[in-house]
């Protein structure tokens, strides 16, 4: 029981983050290898927080969320002003992912590479799916509004989304921001889970794995990414496989869904909307 | 008096081509006007430098006196002016309801934190801006459309629904290049009549781009020809059908243009 609790916490505390990047890559069109560096962010952030100055376990959430989202200014001020090419991030925030894992290698109040043993485990199911819950909803409403209908426009189209009177600068930026702040959530709720946090838990692999998380998931969905982040963490583990056939289970799922969903499993649309058309079909 | 639009000495390089070549000309206010020239006169690449896409080599470009040169499209937008695409881009993966609201939505005032925490001013924008994208749907005739995606419209409704979107950035200066492109001469006529009626309901000025003689001679108040990116003659239909230098250089080989427009059409992404 303990064990199937844990999984599944583990799952939502990583659809937090899927969520996360959605918002920049399946919404914004704009590609990142690198958004685990903002999970790891939030980790380290907040677990400092809380085992070197006893803050409040949410109080130091926020401020795990709050510093993900100014590094992500920090990349993305510099590399988002090109207008047609984003490249430009991509590169950076792969560069980013690499010193970041330097830094906290070598850093004293991080303990290096050795990792942080001994954070307080603050986070329970019951505060994982709070904070899931509001995270899907404050995605929802950004995507209803004018930022977020900013977004798709500049994913369909941005040359017509500047003609729309879109800033496309800052709209990425906004994108950006909104989602690292998503990741630096999941990253403090996971360093109070697991106690232990270290440097190669926010590498390439791991922003890989979001990333397929939202492709597999489908672009332009909210549902979609949420459902194929669940599936990754959770079929896994529901058949048993050993540790050694983890990735070649992960690989084989990725492998299916292209097949029978090149689209990925929702693409460009929401778990409702296959109920919605079913209905009107009849 | 001054006009609304004023081009003044406009020049565009692209490495050795000259794509518009000291070009001076005005629009003046509430009429349409109308842009004709042979294939890669320079036509578009005029809107290009009009909506801040591409920056002048030299020259100006102002609206109602404020210089567009060096301003974000964006910004150019909000100094009112907006504009269709010869090769059509829409939101395809939109509706076409969203499509118009995206314009519309940019405009209304909603703070971040009300549109994150969805608070009543945001509902509120919301609903106010669906009714008026729908009331441009409405004007369009694509009202019956609104919930399907853009990209699954037939041909013809899509540069409605280009012109509803564009009107949505509540312009004083409409842009529109190539409209009837791809249309027969039935859905020509009903696209000129469709230009007169926006023109005349939404108050806006407008200058378009036209292959189509008849719809130019027909609704267009003043023409402007160019020709090789440099003016030939500006004046009303009467005096551009007449002019001398016009019949030879356009007008003469009118047929042989024609087909080549048509050509240009299958060009995907000629347009930027
Ligand atoms: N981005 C560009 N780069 C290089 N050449 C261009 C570009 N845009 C337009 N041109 C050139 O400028 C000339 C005018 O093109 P254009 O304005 O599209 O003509 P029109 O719309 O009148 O048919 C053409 O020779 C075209 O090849
Ligand atoms: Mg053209």
């Amino acid at each position: 029981m303990d064990y199937i609790l844990s999984v599944v916490t583990l799952a939502a505390i990583n659809m937090v983050a899927v969520l996360g990047l959605a918002v920049f890559t399946g919404f914004t069109g704009l590609f990142s290898f690198g958004h685990a560096a903002f999970v790891g962010v939030g980790a380290y952030a907040s677990a400092i927080l809380t085992y070197y100055y006893y803050v409040p376990f949410f109080a130091a959430l926020a401020a795990g969320s709050v510093a993900a989202a100014l590094v992500s200014l920090v990349i993305g001020i510099p590399t988002l002003r090109a207008k047609l090419r984003s490249d430009y991030f991509a590169i950076a925030i792969l560069g980013f992912g690499e010193a970041l894992r330097v830094i906290l290698e070598n850093l004293d109040i991080t303990n290096g590479a050795r990792g942080l043993p001994g954070i307080d485990q603050f986070t329970t199911l019951p505060i994982v799916l709070a904070c899931l819950a509001f995270s899907v909803w404050i995605t929802r409403n950004f995507l209803r509004s004018r930022y977020g209908a900013a977004c798709i426009a500049i994913r369909e189209d941005p040359v017509a989304a500047e003609m729309a009177g879109i800033d496309l600068f800052r709209t990425r930026l906004l994108s950006l921001v909104l989602s690292a702040f998503l990741c630096g959530l999941s990253g403090g709720l996971l360093a109070h889970f697991l106690s232990f946090i270290q440097p190669v838990m926010f590498t390439l692999v791991q922003s890989t794995q979001l990333l397929a998380a939202v492709i597999a998931g489908g672009m332009g969905s909210v549902t979609g990414p949420l459902i194929a982040s669940f599936l990754f963490i959770v079929l896994p583990e529901a058949l048993r496989v050993a540790n050694m056939w983890r990735l070649v289970a992960y690989g084989l799922m990725l492998v299916l869904i292209m097949i029978y969903r090149p689209q990925g499993i929702m693409g460009y649309q929401e778990l409702p909307d296959l109920f919605r058309r079913k209905v009107s079909a009849k | 008096m001054t006009g609304l639009l004023e081009i003044e000495s406009l020049t565009k390089d692209f490495g050795g081509i000259r794509a518009v070549d000291s070009l001076t000309f005005r629009v003046r206010e509430g009429g349409i006007t109308g842009i004709i020239g042979p294939n890669g006169a320079g036509k578009t690449t005029v809107f290009n430098l009009i909506t801040g896409v591409y920056r002048p080599t030299t020259g100006d470009i102002r609206l109602e006196g404020v210089s567009a040169v060096g301003k974000r499209p964006d910004r150019i937008v909000a100094l009112g002016i907006a504009r269709t695409f010869q090769n059509i881009r829409l939101f395809n993966r939109q509706t076409c309801i969203e499509n118009v609201m995206t314009p519309l939505l940019q405009r209304a005032e909603c703070p971040l934190f009300s549109a994150l925490l969805r608070m009543p001013r945001a509902r509120s924008v919301e609903r106010e801006t669906r009714e008026k994208a729908m009331r441009l749907l409405a004007a369009m005739g694509i009202e019956a459309y609104a919930d399907a995606r853009a990209s699954t419209l037939p041909y013809g409704l899509q540069r409605k629904l280009e012109i509803a979107r564009a009107l949505a950035a509540e312009p004083k200066l409409l842009l529109l290049d190539e409209p009837a492109a791809g249309m027969n001469p039935e859905e020509t006529r009903s696209l000129a009549d469709l230009i007169v009626r926006v023109h005349d309901e939404f108050g806006v000025s407008i200058l378009l781009i036209e292959h189509h003689m008849d719809l130019v001679m027909n609704i267009c108040s003043s023409v402007v020809v160019m020709n090789f990116g440099a003016l030939l003659a500006q004046g009303r239909p009467d005096e551009i059908r007449t002019d001398e230098r016009v019949i030879r250089a356009y007008l003469g080989k009118k047929k042989r243009e024609r087909t080549a427009a048509e050509g240009e059409e299958s060009h995907a992404g000629a347009c930027r």
